[in-house]
């Protein structure tokens, strides 16, 4: 209730005609430090306490370890269990897998908590929906799976997603630019942008439902209520479709991340 | 304008009907990958960890092209 009665009442201080919610929403005015290059915005720092919230549970989550774990440590196990089991080494393997597990927990449960700020109320917008946050994840994602290819052998990496094996040579010309742009160019490009907007049309969709439910009930009345409370279930709905989203996203890339490290250590195709 | 050489007239952006066309394959493409996921599923239902986690890759594959869509309505409408 509280994550629509932050929305009514934000909406509510402008009256009069319905205010769609636009792409302003993600450049506030900073907070702090205005006009210089440290500018902090409110959504600056929702990252911020994103993040001390993540290692204040990770810190608490493993001080004191036991073989019988308390019920917090074992839903910190099961997290960091899931990441190690089915993404890991599923996907890379017992060996590779170990090697890159910092790495891709890291993406998991950064991106988790990140996104999980979106719906949670008074902060309402996800640390991940400017730009900064998915780019830096996809350029380290791409810098990974370069290193991890070019670590294993360079001639085997460049071949491997170059020249699909098995065609005849005249293809080659057609076909190794367009799998250069497909693994060195889109990659991060899709790796950034599949998160940015994921996070961007969620809350969007998120204000639209419950401005609706603001105009319909506060500003309009009458028997507009009615519509109203339709949008307000559905603005509950899509609260629980956005944990889901964001869950979700936190797998995606980190399985894809992985996905990408398997490409570049494999042998042969 | 002159009703007889203007059919139709359309105002405001129409980068937003971008995203709608946009939508319609990768639509399609996810409904298919879900689709046969579940049909791999029904076939060998001991393989349903291992088909979900390719599920799941094909999506976001497929999902990214309904993402572009979305960015170059932002980046071209304005």
């Amino acid at each position: 209730m509280t994550q629509a009665a932050t929305f009514i009442a934000k909406a509510s201080s402008t009256e009069g005609e319905f205010h769609p919610p636009s792409i302003e929403e993600f450049f506030p005015n900073p907070i702090f430090f205005e006009g210089t290059i440290f500018a902090i915005t409110r959504i600056n720092l929702i990252q911020m306490l994103a993040t001390v919230v993540l290692i204040i549970v990770f810190l608490i989550g493993t001080r004191r370890m036991r073989m019988v774990p308390s019920r917090f440590q074992s839903v910190i196990e099961m997290g960091l269990d899931f990441v190690r089991v089915n993404i890991a080494h599923d996907l890379l393997g017992r060996k590779d897998g170990n090697r890159f597990l910092p790495i891709l927990t890291t993406f998991f449960f950064m991106i988790l908590f990140m996104n999980m700020t979106g719906v949670i109320p008074f902060l309402n917008i996800a640390g991940t929906s400017v730009i900064a946050v998915p780019l830096l994840l996809a350029l380290v994602s791409y810098f990974t799976f370069i290193y991890a290819g070019l670590k294993k052998s360079p001639s085997n990496f460049f071949k491997n997603s170059l020249m699909p094996s098995g065609l005849p040579w005249v293809l080659y010309i057609l076909i190794i630019p367009l799998e250069f742009l497909s693994t060195f160019i889109i990659r991060p490009i899709t790796l950034t942008l599949r998160l940015l907007m994921n996070m961007i049309v969620g809350h969007l969709m998120l204000v639209l439902f419950f401005s609706a439910t603001q105009f319909f009930v506060v500003t309009l009345g009458g028997w507009w209520t009615l519509l109203g409370a339709g949008t307000l279930a559905f603005g509950f709905v899509f609260t629980l479709f956005e944990i889901l989203v964001a869950f979700l996203q936190a797998y995606v890339f980190t399985i894809l991340t992985a996905v990408y490290i398997q490409l570049a250590v494999a042998e042969e195709h | 304008m002159d009703a007889t050489t203007v059919l139709a007239e359309l105002t405001g952006s129409i980068a937003t009907v971008g995203y709608g066309l946009a939508a319609i394959g990768p639509a399609i493409g996810v409904g298919i990958v879900v689709g046969k996921t579940i049909e791999g599923v029904a076939r060998q239902p001991e393989l349903a960890g291992r088909l979900q986690v390719l599920m799941f890759i094909g999506i976001a594959f497929t999902e990214a092209l309904a993402f572009i869509g979305i960015a170059t309505g932002f980046i071209f409408g304005y």
